[in-house]
């Protein structure tokens, strides 16, 4: 039997023909876009629209930076026992001219980065409990 | 029309973990301050208090714990909250006041009490928080500082020896300050072999939080004219200006930056200051003396670029040749900065002035830049929030 499965942050993610993407909003008026999605106002100062549409994001960028996290972070964060080290990688959209942070996918380690390289995003666990897992969007670099 | 207002008095409660009440810090300090300017405390028309966050009510109406604390005088009072800029938005309200003919000399204070452990977010499932979003997700703030340090290193070829020597200088700068929480001496060797936090930062890369309080007694010229004060240190500038969409940059507690598609991205770190020095009507070739935020050390050098000590990319030659130390070019963190210091958040920007103040009367002891005449602070906390304050003489 497969696990349940529940999302992070539902409605942040979803897959899209097959491929997995961040949902964002774009404002109507100035075509600027948001992540988390903003459906209320426009935050450009020069903007009043209160219009705008759901947009899966880009699922490709470039990394613009990348860390890891050595310790244990406080709560919400659900914490393996010991704590098992994650990279946290920032990304830069193309399109959406913005960055993006997420964690790395397992297994990846700083000296497998570099500022410039192109990652994509996919769908992982960021913890799992009681039989169910919970997921999140992790950045992956491309082969 | 007159724009600068005097810096009478400065005080401190030294920084530490004291685990007592932030009043009494902020007593303390305001005393000091007093004591320094020559001013009574019955004489002072304005109580201007930055606000702390972690100490319940009295925090939120820090003036006026303050003003009751030093004892009720019938003083008009404020608190402002502002973040890491709580200090610098208390200072800017004092200056309002005088500036305005409304109050001839204020007190302005700010203390802090910090909790053990970690800071965490309040508790529940709260997706509309980013906050409590980016804790969900295990990004913590050593976290960002991490990403803009591992930034430096692959576009401008920074080392982990960069950053730890900036560690090492405010260690060095820090070590007689009696009002420093770390004394001691660090080698490159000390930071090498501290534990990896974020990497590439390790732990002596980064800033402790603190408890401490600081406080300043402002007035106009004309006031200190009178007290025999005419040569007393000036604040020429105060910038406490938001962001302008969009952000440049991925700022805590944020999971992303805003989207440049409909506007240019702008660094709201170099705003600060660009704001400071056209109300001052000065430039960064004026400046003598600087107290930034070194939240972590890689961000000290983030600090130059932004405040407009050296091009973009090359503040690590600033470090390597020693400009930033006291004797060099352009001394930064006399004090021994957030590394000798640690943050008590609504304490921190007023103790950069005090700083400056103490360096621009030539009275900073075995830590004094010599021939100080110009001084900036600069700050940055979270939602938007930041200051720069040029001192002169």
């Amino acid at each position: 039997m497969s696990k349940s499965q529940v999302p992070v942050l539902p409605g942040w993610f979803a897959i899209e023909n097959g491929e997995p993407h961040l949902l964002g909003t774009r404002c109507r008026a100035c075509g600027t876009y948001y992540f988390p999605r903003q459906t209320l106002f426009c935050r450009n100062p020069d903007c009043e629209s209160e219009a705008f549409d759901e947009v899966p994001l880009s699922r490709r960028g470039t990394l613009w930076s990348y860390t890891n996290a050595m310790y244990q972070p406080p709560e919400p964060f659900v914490a393996e026992d010991p704590h098992v080290p994650y990279t946290i990688l920032a990304v830069e959209l193309e399109r959406e001219k913005m960055i993006v942070l997420g964690q790395g996918v397992a297994g990846l380690e700083c000296a497998d980065l570099r500022v410039g390289m192109p990652v994509q995003l996919v769908l992982d666990t960021l913890f799992e409990r009681d039989g169910q897992e919970t997921i999140t969007w992790k950045w992956a670099p491309l082969a | 029309m007159e724009k600068d207002i005097a810096v009478l008095g400065v005080g401190m409660h030294p920084w530490g973990k004291w685990g007592k009440n932030f009043v009494e810090y902020g007593v303390k300090a305001s005393r000091d301050a007093l004591r320094d300017a020559g001013v009574n405390w019955r004489d002072i028309g304005f109580v201007s208090g930055a606000a702390t966050m972690r100490c319940g009510y009295p925090g939120y109406v820090a003036g006026a714990t303050f003003a009751q604390a030093l004892g009720w005088q019938g003083a008009e009072v404020n608190t402002s909250y502002a973040a890491c800029a709580s200090g610098s938005q208390a200072l800017a309200a004092a200056r309002a006041k005088i500036l305005a003919g409304q109050c001839e000399v204020a007190l302005v204070v700010g203390a802090d009490t910090t909790p053990k452990g970690f800071l965490k977010p309040a508790p529940g499932e709260r997706p509309d928080d980013p906050d409590w979003v980016r804790f969900r997700l295990g990004i913590t703030n050593p976290a960002y500082f991490a990403l803009y340090a591992r930034r430096r290193m692959d576009l401008y070829g920074d080392t982990p020896e960069d950053f730890a020597a900036v560690k090492v200088k405010n260690a060095e700068h820090g070590l007689e300050n009696p009002n420093a929480r770390y004394r001691k001496r660090f080698s490159l060797e000390d930071v090498a072999s501290s534990a990896l936090v974020a990497d590439p930062l390790r732990l002596m890369d980064i800033c402790a939080t603190s408890d401490g309080a600081a406080a300043l007694v402002v007035s106009s010229l004309d006031y200190a004219r009178r007290l025999g004060q005419a040569d007393a240190v000036r604040v020429a500038a105060i910038s406490t200006v938001t962001p302008t969409f969009a952000s440049a940059v991925v700022e805590m507690p944020d999971i992303a930056t805003d989207s440049a598609a409909a506007v240019e991205a702008a660094r709201f770190r170099a705003a600060l200051p660009a704001k400071a020095y056209e109300e001052a009507g000065l430039g960064p070739e004026d400046i003598s003396v600087a107290e930034v935020y070194d939240l972590s050390t890689a961000l000290e050098m983030d600090w130059y670029e932004d405040l407009q000590f050296c091009p973009r990319g090359e503040a690590a030659n600033l470090v390597r040749s020693g400009a930033t130390c006291i004797g060099g070019r352009l001394p930064v963190n006399p004090s021994g900065g957030l590394a000798c210091f640690g943050e008590a958040v609504p304490a921190q920007a007023l103790a950069q002035v005090c700083e400056l103040t103490w360096q621009l009367r030539g009275a900073a002891g075995p830590r004094q830049v010599a021939g100080a005449r110009v001084g900036i602070t600069a700050n940055q906390g979270l939602f938007g929030h930041g200051s720069a304050v040029i001192l002169k003489r």
